[in-house]
């Protein structure tokens, strides 16, 4: 007997749990620009969570998919992702939106129910949130494609959770991007949890990131609550795509902080135990304790930046409640690119429902 | 640039994607065997070696694939043409069809949209192997957001497809194998699109109209030849594009002739063809002189190759059901 294959997958992290520094660090991560910048972003997305899960539980949202405890993940993703690059999310990368420039009331707009949530101005070539499992690694896929056509040096971002990794595309997704060297990075937000269905049930495999190996592309697996091992990762990734030097599956371990969605609870599948792990483990505070250590943020700042994003959202939500609703007659403007006859006569009878207040 | 022999429609066929993909470099081709077999059937023949590996791509064999695939790079402005290599291999891409294609416009508010076609052969006559013979363009039509196309002749092959490629939204390109090469007509290479959305006239009647599309179309055309003998002039109509329907024309010629016979290869209930009766039923009653007809294939399984004669709708039956149909008053 010969070996045909062998594999192996890197595991990386720079801040352990205690905040405690485990590996050379980067020379970035010496001075406090980005690390500090890092922990605001992450400040308000966690901010946002919040309150849109208070809006929702107060009828003025609709269901909501928490994004606790992957703000290291799409905070750092999105930072490193250049403007052309193209990020394609999965419905839990609210953070990596609003980092692109998307505005928190255009986030809470997609959450409240309304189609221009998904055609932000600041969303540029950016899919919208995807919410059928999996499809958007085939798409991103797709966007790879027509970059590598047209030679140009930009990465796509594909976003998926690890209950995604159970699916055909996504495996679909892994080997065309193989195969074709595609300029794409698949990150996996690992937060341990498909709604009630843990790690465990999707996979038997001991990473998720080794499914890259079947499919001939690199895999690595680093800790989604360590925002240096996280940017240190991401960015070689996002580099190499970029550079024509192929794809990239990085599994981030995170852990899920919150229900699946304001429509789920998970106290019906989860044990307290577990979450408290979860919260002992959660990249923020991580953040904010080495952040202290360093002498880069104390109390007094964490005090004024949580009052500026409470503003901040404030001034989102305001914005969010004050949108009107679009006329009835949208449902038939963005079908097609002309409308074709029969439903120009069925959008002047919705226009004439809609006038008559009869809905 | 003009043909001057008579090619027949899976020709035609490439002759159109050989015109678009030499008149706008951002039509790209992908499907399975497309490159250097030139496809299964030969319809993407000689594009590989005309336009390179980059814009007519050989996938790997993964129907759903290539439609999110396609997705992507539509939604980045090119103009893929996704070959699946039999319609009854569709199934796989269709969660990428519904959920993505036909709404990626309507999802983004017009920020981002999808000009794709995915062409794919259909239906029955050919004795082929088992899920290669189904006709389910009914199934497409009732999608929001997509439209779907079929054409009967080369020369309606050619204007269609470079119709479809030039539509800025997703096109359900569907191809009657049975007469891919059962038809040679002169198709001029003028690069002149057809109109996506109308019925087209094949002929003209005053007693009572024929309307059908796909491969039916040449047992619909036999029996107007046959009927006409008997003194009972047809009018035919191709519908040629079943979403979105051009009511007008059917409702027009119906509205001249007061009878109607629908034709389709397809399983009679819930399809194009019921869709077409309800219209008749809700908007030309007046007109009507005679119940509407309809020949169409059973509603069972598509059967395996020895009882696929006794599915096929047969030109006899078009005339029976055209006779039956002038007996009323």
């Amino acid at each position: 007997m010969s070996i045909s294959f062998e594999g192996q997958i890197p595991f990386y992290q720079y801040m352990d749990e205690q905040s405690e520094v485990v590996n050379t660090l980067p020379e970035w991560a010496l001075i406090d620009e980005t690390l500090v910048r890092y922990y605001q972003q992450m400040v308000i997305a966690r901010q946002f969570d919040n309150k849109a899960i208070a809006l929702q539980r107060t009828g003025q949202l609709g269901t909501y998919a928490s994004s606790a405890g992957c703000e290291a993940i799409d905070v750092v993703t999105a930072s490193l992702m250049k403007k052309e690059d193209v990020l394609v999310p999965y419905y839990r990368n609210h953070a990596m939106q609003m980092v692109r420039g998307m505005k928190l009331s255009e986030v809470l707009l997609y959450w409240g129910g309304d189609e221009r949530g998904n055609s932000s101005p600041a969303q540029g070539e950016d899919f919208p949130n995807c919410v059928p499992i999996a499809t958007q690694c085939l798409h991103a896929c797709g966007v790879a494609s027509a970059i590598k056509i047209r030679d140009q040096q930009r990465a796509t971002v594909s976003m998926l959770g690890d209950g995604a990794t159970s699916k055909g595309d996504f495996m679909e997704a892994l080997n065309v991007a193989g195969v074709w060297q595609l300029p794409v990075v698949f990150i996996i937000n690992n937060n341990q949890w498909a709604i009630s269905v843990p790690r465990a049930l999707q996979s038997i495999a001991p990473t998720l990131a080794q499914k890259a190996l079947g499919a001939g592309i690199r895999g690595e697996q680093v800790d989604g609550n360590d925002v240096i091992a996280l940017h240190q990762s991401v960015e070689q990734a996002l580099i190499r795509a970029r550079e024509g030097k192929g794809p990239t599956l990085i599994e981030a371990v995170s852990y899920r902080l919150s229900d699946h969605t304001t429509a789920d609870d998970a106290t019906r599948y989860r044990h307290p135990d577990a979450l408290k792990t979860g919260w002992d483990k959660e990249p923020i505070k991580r953040l904010r304790d080495y952040l202290h250590a360093q002498g880069w943020w104390n109390e007094s700042n964490e005090t004024q930046w949580l009052q500026h994003t409470t503003t901040l959202i404030q001034e989102a939500v305001d914005q969010y409640l004050e949108t009107s609703p679009q006329p009835a007659s949208a449902m038939f403007d963005y079908l097609y690119a002309e409308l074709p006859l029969q439903l120009k006569k069925q959008r002047e009878i919705a226009i004439a429902r809609s006038d008559k207040g009869v809905s | 640039m003009s043909t001057q022999q008579a090619i027949c429609m899976v020709e035609a066929i490439n002759l159109a994607l050989h015109h678009a993909m030499r008149n706008d470099d951002d039509v790209v081709l992908l499907g399975e065997d497309v490159g250097t077999n030139g496809g299964v059937f030969r319809a993407t023949i000689g594009l590989k070696e005309s336009f390179g590996m980059k814009r007519v791509m050989d996938t790997p064999l993964a129907e759903n694939m290539i439609a999110g695939l396609s997705i992507g790079m539509a939604a980045q402005g090119l103009k893929p043409i996704a070959e699946i290599q039999f319609l009854g291999f569709i199934f796989p891409a269709m969660e990428h069809i519904i959920c993505h294609a036909a709404r990626l416009r309507n999802r983004t508010r017009g920020r981002l949209s999808c000009p794709l076609v995915i062409r794919a052969p259909y239906g029955g006559g050919i004795h082929a192997p088992e899920h290669h013979s189904e006709s389910t363009e009914a199934i497409f039509a009732q999608i929001p957001g997509l439209r779907v196309v079929i054409p009967s002749s080369p020369q309606r092959a050619y204007g269609l497809l470079l119709s479809a490629i030039q539509n800025p939204d997703p096109v359900i390109f569907l191809e009657p194998k049975r007469i891919y090469r059962s038809q040679n007509q002169i198709v001029e290479d003028n690069g002149q699109a057809l109109p996506l959305d109308t019925c087209f006239t094949l002929r003209e009647g005053a007693d009572i109209s024929l309307i059908s599309w796909g491969a039916m179309i040449k047992e619909t055309l036999e029996a107007a030849d046959h009927l006409a003998d008997e003194g009972i002039q047809c009018e035919v109509i191709d519908v040629a594009s079943m979403n979105p329907l051009d009511r007008e024309t059917i409702l027009a010629s119906v509205g001249k002739t007061g009878r109607c016979v629908i034709i389709q290869e397809a399983p009679l209930s819930c399809s194009v063809g019921s869709e077409i009766a309800s219209l008749l039923a809700s908007e030309a009653l007046m007109d009507l002189r005679a119940p509407v007809a309809r020949v169409a294939g059973y509603d069972t399984v598509m059967p395996y190759f020895r009882l696929e004669d006794q599915y096929m709708p047969l030109t006899i039956q078009i005339i029976d059901a055209a006779k039956r149909t002038m007996e009323f008053a």
